[in-house]
């Protein structure tokens, strides 16, 4: 008995399920989350500390709101599109949702590929991600285009509230930033799983450490977050 | 049981992924819609927010994983959110307090 506790390997414990499994997990030895790659687990508590800022952001813009005296602009109008002779409200913000959605829809089968070790249909998929990633913030860079040819401000806007072009250059603007590092990566993710780094075990540049198919559930990690954030502002900012 | 460090790999069929997506634009058709017939009032607000609910839990659960993740990983995650109910709360109150002294300053205090 006693020889073959030493001998067995270190078993992870199984996926047990409801409370009793984070008693276990909590009351592990060594580290928390056994099986979970330290990475993951990582880029969740990051993740985390992001939903902070972006709610903060968010919960300002609302006490914004509902304490000034000045009539809120009416997002409706302000992001309307004239099409022809129709006014139609919202057309680009709306356009841009179904583009991120699309680019989640596409980072998630590139992370089943990668799971799969299918180098190639994985690479164009993230391929295709940063496309519709860049696609977005081009989209959002003819926004703040049109929105600052026309008068908006972070003091001051043709619409209402003067609070309002502070609010929305911060929130949007925050939330673009996330995207283009999001493309950065994407591409340099691309090119790794393209190179086949993570089936030679090629050492990265940076940490010169071996990488694993598990970079692309991270990365699409942080990637679904992005459109997660966009889901809320979207909510809140643009229909409320 | 797998000896190795890495826990059991779980893929799933594409399909789950491309219902995802699909219902995903469903809802936001729908959370769009509701801007487009132009909704006022409290149907609004509870149609944006169940909408953005939904979708923001097909999201987590499904293409972030998170309904396959250990629980404990999961109660890490989403019991920190009770924080921010309970910073939206306070502020929600001090907005309050902060039209009603622009209010009297502004209006009656002049």
């Amino acid at each position: 008995m006693e020889e073959s506790t030493t001998t067995q390997p270190i078993v992870i414990p199984p996926h047990i399920k409801g409370n009793k499994g984070v008693a276990v997990d909590w009351s592990a030895d060594q580290k928390t989350f056994k099986g979970v790659p330290w990475g993951k687990a990582m880029m969740w508590i990051f993740l985390v500390s992001d939903t902070f800022v972006f709610s903060i952001f968010l919960i300002s813009y609302m006490t914004v709101r509902k304490s000034t005296k000045i009539p809120w602009p009416n997002a409706s109008e302000v992001f309307g599109l004239h099409v022809g002779h129709y006014n139609v409200p919202l057309l680009l913000i709306a356009i841009m949702t179904f583009i991120l959605i699309t680019s989640s829809g596409t980072m998630a089968m590139a992370v089943k590929f990668g799971y799969e070790k299918r180098r190639v249909p994985c690479a164009i998929l993230i391929m295709i991600t940063a496309f519709f990633g860049a696609m977005f913030v081009g989209m959002q860079a003819f926004e703040w285009t049109k929105l600052i040819m026309e008068g908006v401000r972070p003091w001051e806007n043709p619409f209402g509230a003067p609070q309002f072009g502070s609010i929305f250059f911060m929130i949007t603007g925050f939330h673009g930033t996330h995207v283009s590092i999001g493309v950065i990566f994407l591409l340099i993710m691309a090119r790794k799983v393209w190179r086949g780094d993570f089936d030679t075990g090629k050492r990265g540049y940076f940490t010169s450490m071996k990488s694993d198919y598990e970079a692309i559930e991270i990365l699409g990690l942080y990637w679904h977050f992005v459109d997660l954030v966009w889901v809320f502002i979207f909510a809140f900012f643009y229909l409320w | 049981m797998t000896g190795d460090k890495k826990q059991e790999v779980h893929t799933h069929k594409i399909g789950v992924y491309l219902w995802i997506w699909g219902l995903l634009f469903v809802f936001s058709f729908f959370s769009y819609m509701v801007d487009y017939i132009n909704y006022q009032g409290l149907l609004r607000w509870s149609l944006i927010i169940f909408f953005m609910l939904v979708k923001a839990g097909l999201i987590m659960a499904i293409f972030m994983h998170l309904y396959w993740e250990r629980w404990a990983i999961v109660n890490v995650l989403l019991w920190p959110m009770t924080a921010i109910g309970v910073f939206i709360a306070i502020m929600v109150s001090e907005s309050y307090y902060t039209f009603f002294t622009r209010m009297f300053y502004f209006v009656v205090g002049s």
